[in-house]
């Protein structure tokens, strides 16, 4: 049963979802929403689960001492304060002057923002050691993203101000990501997309069976 | 010095550094350091002669420490914000397609904004997100904002935050609930824009605040798309634009244009060039070249000098680390 009941479940969802989208009307509208309500119910649930894995995760870290567990209790320490304060500050913790909204905007963000933005250290150290003229791919690809990076900030068309305004590299950019990059993305997304519909037919029919765990 | 001693004194310096910028906010210290013309031009300067010094030592066979391309990255980085060195930033086409959309909008149409990223994606995205409300709150179109993205909602009461002290628009009296409205967020992804595409009012029975969906006089008649005349997404991955066009715009026939993180907006080009998209914003540039046209200088405008030296400082890397590839003999391993 713990294997049929989710295969049904999925097998009934997955029709009616396909078959909705091509017969938008009684009883398939009613069944689809009924299921994209429940969706979002479990959406909402997987939040929660989310968030107390984490501090299970967290917790078990620090108790088994595991290597870098002092992040855990930060963690842990952080999870407990913004719920702390959320909670205390009623129906209203996110309106503007609140103390969650200060955490919110001048601790969650800058953090959350640094952390993205180390990926610029990355990339120019990267490039530095890695970025190499090998071969004829290698190359063009080197080519294109010169062009791209110049063309995408203003001071690559102060660099090119001698050549005629269509062959500046704004332009440039602009021609490289139009056509040749789009032809690119959309071989990738019609694979990805053919892909998809094999994996998510057999998913349907009960073939593939890997999200339910096990081994067969 | 031990590890551990370097490693905190690593987080000393960033904590100073940021109590230090924490303080300059709040007291308008940091708009007030400006270098002089002059002062910028020598930084310049200073930064090219490290880039040959870097240049003739790569040369020697000795590649430098990875600490070095990160000063160079994080000094390429800070020192624009006090420069004052102006570009002149052209507009690409689909960024004028979008600002296009827009305009060509009559009075109190009504314009759906989703803000579906988190703070990470928010240097990128918020100057296109304060662009985009100024600019249609200025010219009296109605907006109506959600998330996807749990955190989506709060960003908008940020940028809401920023542009209302804006005098252009302060002077109007903009009302909440008649001029604009936030829905908050809902969770459930590509199944809420499909329940949305039925009914708006079974995704968002309150708003941001708690209010019923039917006391908030600018919704209070919005069923479904059909009453929406155009649409902005601001997205950081998923969900986001893509499901959007798959769902709203595929299906329900949505008017939309998005604005995107520079990763995500290569990928964007194929639903603009079929018309599946009206306009994108891509990256800091997307915000900047917006926010030139709709005249509200912000964030993205004062960031792109950075931007300008850090794509800068990459391109000489590339180019220090091909000269050495190619002096050292090529296939050969630095």
């Amino acid at each position: 049963m713990r294997r049929e009941v989710p295969l049904l479940i999925t097998g009934i969802v997955g029709v009616v979802f396909v078959l909705q989208y091509f017969i938008p009307h009684w009883p398939f509208s009613q069944v689809n929403t009924w299921f994209s309500d429940w969706f979002s119910i479990v959406g909402a649930f997987a939040i929660w689960l989310g968030a107390l894995n984490l501090l299970k995760i967290s917790a078990l870290k620090v108790i088994g001492k595991k290597s870098d567990w002092g992040y855990a209790i930060v963690i842990i320490i952080s999870f407990i304060i913004m719920v702390a304060i959320g909670f205390a500050e009623g129906k209203e913790f996110r309106e503007q002057g609140t103390m969650f909204s200060w955490l919110y905007e001048y601790v969650y963000s800058p953090l959350s923002a640094t952390m993205f933005a180390l990926l610029a250290f990355f990339v120019a150290s990267a490039s530095y050691r890695a970025f190499r003229a090998r071969n004829l791919d290698a190359t063009l690809l080197l080519m294109a993203g010169f062009l791209i990076m110049l063309g995408r900030v203003p001071v690559g068309d102060s660099i090119s101000f001698f050549l005629p305004e269509n062959y500046q590299f704004s332009q440039v950019a602009s021609w490289i990501m139009t056509w040749p990059q789009t032809a690119g993305q959309r071989a990738i997304m019609i694979g990805i997309a053919l892909g998809l519909v094999s994996t998510s037919l057999r998913i349907i029919l009960g073939i593939e069976r890997a999200h339910l765990g096990g081994g067969d | 010095m031990s590890t551990r001693a370097k490693e905190l004194l690593v987080v000393g310096i960033v904590l100073l550094f940021c109590i230090i910028a924490y303080l300059g906010k709040v007291y308008g210290w940091v708009d007030t350091v400006v270098f002089s013309p002059m002062v910028s031009m020598i930084v310049v300067g200073i930064i090219i002669l490290g880039l040959v010094f870097v240049l003739i030592r790569t040369l020697q066979g000795r590649l430098i420490n990875r600490q070095v391309v990160f000063l160079f990255v994080g000094i390429a980085v800070i020192m624009p914000f006090f420069m004052s060195i102006t570009q002149k930033i052209r507009t690409s086409p689909e960024v004028q397609q979008l600002y296009d959309a827009v305009a060509e909008l009559p009075k109190g149409s009504k314009v759906l904004v989703s803000f579906d990223y988190d703070p990470p994606s928010a240097p990128e995205l918020q100057p296109m997100a304060e662009a985009f409300l100024y600019y249609c709150l200025s010219n009296d179109l109605k907006v109506i904002i959600m998330g996807l993205w749990p955190q989506g909602a709060q960003q908008a009461n940020l940028a809401l935050e920023a542009i209302m002290k804006n005098e252009k628009l302060a002077a109007k009296g903009l009302e909440y609930g008649k001029d604009y409205v936030n829905l908050g967020y809902q969770a459930g992804n590509e199944f809420v824009i499909q329940r949305m595409g039925a009914d708006f009012s079974s995704m968002f029975r309150t708003d941001y605040s708690g209010r019923h969906y039917e006391e908030l006089e600018l919704v209070k008649n919005v069923k479904n798309f059909s009453n929406i005349d155009y649409s902005f997404n601001l997205s950081a991955g998923y969900p986001g634009t893509q499901e959007w066009v798959q769902v709203a715009v595929d299906r329900y026939g949505l008017k939309m244009g998005c604005g995107n993180t520079a990763v995500q907006a290569p990928m964007m080009y194929t639903y603009l060039n079929a018309g599946q998209l009206v306009g994108l914003l891509g990256g800091m540039n997307g915000a900047a070249e917006f926010e030139q046209l709709v005249k509200y200088p912000g964030k993205g405008t004062k960031f792109m000098l950075s931007q300008s030296f850090a794509h800068m400082i990459v391109i000489a890397f590339i180019i220090i680390g091909n000269v050495a590839f190619f002096r050292s003999g090529r296939g050969k391993k630095l």
